[in-house]
């Protein structure tokens, strides 16, 4: 009877063995690597929009974040404008623009522009934007040099782990009250001591590893 | 391949949400007997279904007991296997998903789910999109939410509330501080008023003969047949309302009175107050409405009514009531509250004497107060220890004077209501504890006709063309009547209504009503306080309002319904656009209150009618369905009643002397028989109710109401004869050789301790006030630092703690449909109930004590602990439940994996799992009700009560903006905002101040199951009973 198996076969066997080892781990770190990826988590890549709104090119102009982004320092949300919010200066300033026909076309006909969200949290993750811009936390911070953005990405993962490292630890990004909308901050070579007096002095609760308590973003 | 069977593969979301296998919808009822699971399933009925309770044992185990014995159902008394194996196990015999799983079969499964569960974790986020408005309305911003003021009406009295509104829907009632019928709380019913809304039953078309039609087409048809009515100045037409304290409709209603001169207004409501207005006009020679100060009342006499559960005033009247019995705050007069009733009540358990008697007898009992108390009220002596009852009482009112006040129930004849006056009269009431003023339901007796006329105009034919607002006869009216078959002979009908229901369907034209959330209108509470009923957010559907109808009758040129409103205010003292906003605001027109009237009553009664013996039967408005209106509201349908603790059913409610009697056990089926009209429905067996007598509960059995109230119960409207419509004499029953099985919570999460560990601790009034620390009496609490684990500092920030009074908790049940709504709590139907599965993140134990035939009762509501050393903490196997820095037991749903180790280790067992998928994921409408701050859980995670932890950081969150620390009172939890007596502090126990702080350094505060060392957050205030010292049979401490 004919051998089913050649004289390799041992080899092969053997071989097999040893690399399918390394096969799983390799695959193991592909897909860890891959999820972990900007392709993945979006980040520092553009979204497309739209409108290919420029924050730089409104940022130059000098608008402050709050113009648009309104409810930031109050409530959770920071908000996204209203198209009458665009059409306060668009009416009369590129009036006639083509890039801008969507935002007049949402303004006539009632329907509102559909932004494609950008910086996105999981639906279990209750993210409270005034609590951090009342304590110290810049908007660069999380959202990176969104004034020079010519059309938005998100600049970090937002990923828990991210945020843990400020929650654990608040005094290395916290940052006076007087720079949360300054762009362009740089984090002094003090920050250890600026950053503990500010936590001091915001109160910013660090008691008992508070920050890190699940039910702080989790409800 | 897995040996499932094939059918079990077209499992749809549908049936994991109603827990049933794959094709059967919506079998809430009895499951069926062929399919096996069903019949396993059955199994964990068998406690309930297949061992019938004798209760002659049950009587015996009582008899021997020492000392004070609590227990919550007689199956548990009787100690009998079968029922102890329900308190052992604290998961029921699992209903298997499965049919046959073999180990093969099981490896594979788990194999499989295992690989899977990774996987899901490799997944792109899904893109979302933004969308602003266009031109934002102000106030409206996604994380913020704003409350507006408006009012809920029932039987036609408004109790004022806030609505909140996030992004212009409503997700949230609650009280309204201005409001007099409210003072900040609520009851069930307005709870669950906001899932009425957004009801996916609800009709949402106009109907013509049940073909889709138009508002406009209605209105023409509507105007054309009133144009032909004009021809006999209106002779055969008829409106049929609810009745009316609306001044604005009151108005419309003349108007049309006016146009059709020889039209009849016809106000109607199943329950109604009938005999309190008979009584009123017996005693005064007037129609007066009679307020209750309960504040001011020393010693309260209930005669078959439950007042602190029921009525227009119920809210406010269980704050005042309760205020008395607070025996945590200083400086309380304790009252006396004595509560003669025949079907147990909330109120009967709030009573310090509760008395069962039979409906029928209670107006011999009145008598024989009234009697001794100088009224000349003849009626038949009593027997010796109901005589000595009697005595008692009349002394002791007597002693209160004018502190004194009497409240009759709608069942007893107007000639009890007639002696209430007279008893308030003599004493010296009138004026202090009672008081009178003019009626505030519209009245127009020249114009007006009851049902019964209707029904006989109908019967002759001069019935032409009728209008039903808001009202179901076709169900409700009484069976004698007919109603439904008469109305085959009116040419022109049509219906205004939330549902397409039982008289919209024989209806010609049927147009959606709005619902209160979402229409304009106006509406005055029990002393005549007016508040405007203002929309939270447009109706969902063509509905239309009372208004629009009344207008439309007249032809008037259309108008909306704000404008039909605001029309009427302009010219009736709101022309002032300030005050009409500041009425909008507010939610109360400030000084509406009706004046008190200077009245002196008869104190002569007429002699009765002899009151017949046998067996009688005895009708009572549901706590949950109402008259029937809520059937389809399934968070009022789940919550267990108050007393017998049964959610989705009515039942014949009996004394076990009386189930001794007719060999009856609980969940056999009778049948009962009036007149030749028969009806079968499942016998309860409740300790406290009168003997000789059986009652049941309205508002059940209905047929066009939508899929979740369709079917639900039996229908005892059947039973009811408009001669007798609350006490029926010579009633039959028999045996109808059946089991039902019943869905009740009363054994469900059951704490082991019941025997021996004082879970309620109680007093007589005297004996508190020579030890007022009896509470810690008997309780073994360890010190603070005798413990294993390493002590927490606990001295930083806020610690949040909670305490439940037991003095004032009635156990109405608020508490329990606020946190549901709050919460986003689903609902799992009958079947999921019954196999201890229900949701409901608080509940209400329920406790009785002493006589199985004339039990004390007593509530306990349970909710999570926050214990500082909880027990479900160390033994989750992924840290799902952590403890926070300010105290509060976190439950992080999205680690959970569902081991359910931590609700084993809960010794309170206050957490909930989701078994199945009970929430419903794809209707829309139920996307629109949840609030958005708290997750939606999905299938296989566990929940508890979270202490409202999104309430606790909205205000947090805003102190720490404003640089400032949280005030007391500003977080109010779901639970404490709603209860009407202000049982549950909620607060700061770190602020000295703090009202919380004061309860617990209160000698009654004591701690559930301390003795565990567990810590718990929630303590409780231990009860004290004002027992008269002569009466026989005072609860022991």
């Amino acid at each position: 009877m004919a051998q089913v198996f050649g004289p390799g076969a041992n080899t092969l066997a053997k071989l097999s063995i040893v690399l399918g080892v390394f096969a799983i781990a390799g695959g193991l770190a592909l897909l860890d690597s891959v999820s972990r990826s900007s392709y993945v988590r979006y980040t520092k890549l553009a979204r497309p929009q739209p409108v290919p709104f420029s924050h730089k090119h409104h940022a130059l102009m000098g608008i402050d974040c709050r113009y648009c982004h309104t409810t930031v320092e109050e409530h959770a949300s920071a908000n996204i404008p209203p198209t009458s919010v665009c059409m306060n200066c668009h009416t009369m300033v590129w009036a006639d623009s083509p890039m801008l026909e969507p935002v007049r076309e949402s303004w006539r006909t009632g329907e509102p522009i559909k932004w494609t969200r950008v910086h996105d949290l999981p639906e279990f993750v209750y993210f409270d934007h005034s609590a951090h811009v009342n304590k110290g936390i810049g908007c660069a911070t999380c959202h990176g040099r969104v004034d020079e953005m010519p059309l938005v990405w998100k600049e970090k993962p937002l990923y828990m782990k991210w945020c843990l490292e400020c929650h654990r630890s608040p005094e290395e990004f916290i940052r006076p009250r007087e720079d949360i909308f300054n762009m362009a901050y740089k984090t002094p070579a003090n920050q250890p001591e600026v950053g503990a007096e500010l936590v001091e002095e915001y109160e910013v609760k660090t008691y008992n590893h508070r920050l890190t308590d699940c039910w702080i973003c989790h409800r | 391949m897995p040996s499932l069977r094939p059918e079990d593969m077209n499992i749809t979301r549908d049936d994991l949400m109603n827990g049933h296998r794959p094709g059967q919808r919506a079998t809430i009822l009895a499951p069926r007997g062929d399919d096996p699971v069903q019949q396993q399933q059955n199994e964990v009925f068998d406690a309930e279904l297949n061992r019938r309770l004798d209760i002659g044992e049950v009587r015996e185990k009582l008899a021997g007991k020492e000392g004070p014995a609590f227990w919550q159902s007689m199956e548990e008394l009787s100690e009998h296997p079968d029922f102890t194996e329900l308190m052992e196990r604290e998961f029921p015999r699992m209903a298997p998903r499965f049919s046959e799983v073999d180990r093969r079969g099981f490896l594979k499964l788990m194999g499989a789910s295992m690989a899977m569960a990774g996987l899901t974790a490799c997944t792109k986020q899904p893109t979302e999109r933004i969308v602003p408005y266009v031109r934002a309305p102000e106030e409206f911003i996604p994380s913020k939410s704003t409350f507006f003021a408006t009012s809920m009406t029932l039987g036609g009295y408004a109790m004022g509330l806030l609505a909140e509104s996030h992004m212009g829907r409503p997700t949230k009632i609650e009280g309204n501080e201005l409001h007099p019928a409210s003072l900040g709380s609520s009851d069930a019913f307005a709870q669950a008023a906001i899932l009425g809304l957004y009801d996916p039953d609800r009709s949402k078309k106009v109907l013509q003969q049940g073909v889709p039609s138009t508002w406009a087409m209605f209105r023409n048809a509507m105007v054309a047949q009133l144009q032909m009515e004009l021809n006999t100045q209106g002779a055969g037409l008829r409106i049929v309302t609810e009745p009316v304290t609306s001044p604005s409709i009151a108005a419309w209603i003349h108007r049309v009175m006016e146009r059709f001169p020889r039209a009849k207004w016809v106000p109607y409501d199943a329950i109604g107050r009938d005999h309190a207005k008979a009584g009123a006009q017996a005693a005064f020679g007037e129609h007066v409405d009679t307020i209750y100060h309960f504040d001011r009342a020393d010693v309260v006499v209930a005669l078959d009514v439950d007042f602190l559960g029921e009525g227009p005033a119920h809210v406010r009247y269980a704050r005042d009531f309760s205020a008395r019995r607070n025996m945590a705050e200083d400086g309380v007069q304790m009252n006396r509250l004595y509560a003669v009733e025949c079907v147990p009540s909330m109120t009967g358990a709030t009573a310090d004497h509760a008395i069962p008697m039979r409906a029928s007898d209670i107006e011999k009992f009145a008598r024989a107060i009234a009697r001794y108390l100088g009224i000349d009220a003849p009626g038949t002596d009593l027997d010796a220890s109901r005589a000595m009852h009697a005595k008692l009482i009349a002394d002791d009112l007597k002693k209160a004077g004018s502190k004194a006040a009497i409240v009759v129930g709608e069942r007893q004849p107007a000639a009890v209501h007639a002696l209430a006056h007279a008893l308030h009269d003599v004493l010296g009431a009138a004026g202090d504890a009672v008081t009178y003023i003019d009626p505030v339901e519209v009245d127009a007796p020249e114009r007006q006709s009851s049902l019964k006329e209707l029904a006989e105009d109908m019967e002759a034919g001069r019935v032409r063309a009728i209008a039903f607002l808001d009202v179901n006869p076709a169900y409700n009216a009484p069976a004698d009547l007919n109603f439904a078959s008469l109305m085959e002979q009116v040419p022109f009908k049509a219906h205004l209504g939330l549902y397409n229901d039982e008289t919209a369907q024989l209806c010609h034209w049927h147009v959606p009503m709005t619902h209160f959330l979402e229409g304009w209108g106006d509406a005055r509470a029990f002393d005549g306080t007016l508040s405007i009923i203002q929309p939270l957010i447009e109706p969902l559907y063509d509905c239309h309002t009372v208004h629009e109808v009344l207008a439309a009758t007249l032809g008037d040129e259309e108008q909306s319904a704000y404008d039909l409103v605001k029309s009427y205010w302009q010219e009736n003292g709101l022309a002032d656009e300030k005050a009409w906003r500041r009425v909008l605001h507010d939610g109360v027109w400030e000084g509406s209150a009706f004046p008190a009237k200077d009245l002196r009553a008869k104190t002569r009664i007429d002699a009765s009618h002899t009151q017949e013996s046998g067996l009688e039967l005895v009708f009572s408005a549901d706590t949950a369905t109402w008259d029937g209106r809520f059937a389809n509201n399934a968070w009022l349908q789940e919550m267990p009643r108050a007393l017998s603790k049964l959610t989705w059913d009515n039942v014949v409610m009996m004394a076990p002397s009386t189930a001794e009697q007719l060999n009856v056990a609980k969940g056999d089926v009778v049948t009962l028989t009036v007149e030749d009209r028969t009806v079968n429905g499942p016998v309860w067996v409740m300790p406290g109710h009168a003997p000789d007598s059986v009652s049941v509960q309205l508002g059940y059995g209905r047929t066009a109401v939508g899929a979740v109230g369709n079917g639900i119960g039996f229908n005892a409207y059947a039973l009811r004869s408009s001669s007798a419509p609350w006490i029926q004499p010579r009633a039959q029953i028999a045996l109808a050789g059946e089991r039902y099985p019943l869905a009740t919570t009363q054994r469900h999460h059951q704490m082991d301790g019941i025997k021996d560990r004082n879970l309620v601790r109680i007093a007589s009034l005297d004996y508190f006030l020579k030890n007022p620390a009896f509470a810690h009496k008997k309780s073994h609490d360890p010190k603070e630092d005798q413990t294993m684990f390493p002590l927490y500092d606990y001295s930083q920030g806020y610690q949040w703690g909670m305490t439940i009074n037991l003095n004032t908790c009635i156990g109405c049940n608020a508490c329990l449909v606020a946190c549901q709504a709050e919460n986003n709590i689903p609902v799992v139907g009958k079947n999921e109930v019954a196999n201890g599965r229900e949701m409901h993140w608080i509940r209400i134990d329920r406790y009785y004590s002493g006589d199985l035939d004339k039990p004390d009762t007593h509530m306990q509501p349970v909710t999570c602990m926050h214990c500082e050393k909880a027990p479900c903490e160390p033994v989750c196997p992924v840290a799902a439940t952590v403890h926070s820095a300010d105290g509060l037991n976190q439950m992080v749903y999205n680690r959970c994996i569902g081991t359910r180790y931590c609700s084993n280790n809960c010794p309170y067992k206050v957490r909930r799992f989701n078994f199945l998928q009970y929430t419903d994921e794809t209707t829309p409408q139920l996307k629109l009700l949840r609030n958005p701050n708290v997750t939606v859980r999905t299938r296989g995670v566990m929940e508890k009560c979270t202490y409202c932890v999104q309430r606790i950081s909205k205000k947090r969150i805003a102190a720490e903006r404003d640089h400032r620390t949280l005030q007391d009172g500003e977080v109010q939890t779901a639970c404490q905002q709603a209860c009407p007596t202000r049982a549950i502090v909620f607060g700061d126990i770190n602020n000295p101040d703090s009202e919380v702080t004061r309860m617990k350094a209160h000698p009654l505060n004591y701690a559930l199951l301390g003795e565990l060392n567990v810590r718990p957050r929630t303590t409780y205030l231990a009860k004290v009973k004002n027992t008269h010292p002569a009466w026989a049979g005072e609860p022991k401490a």
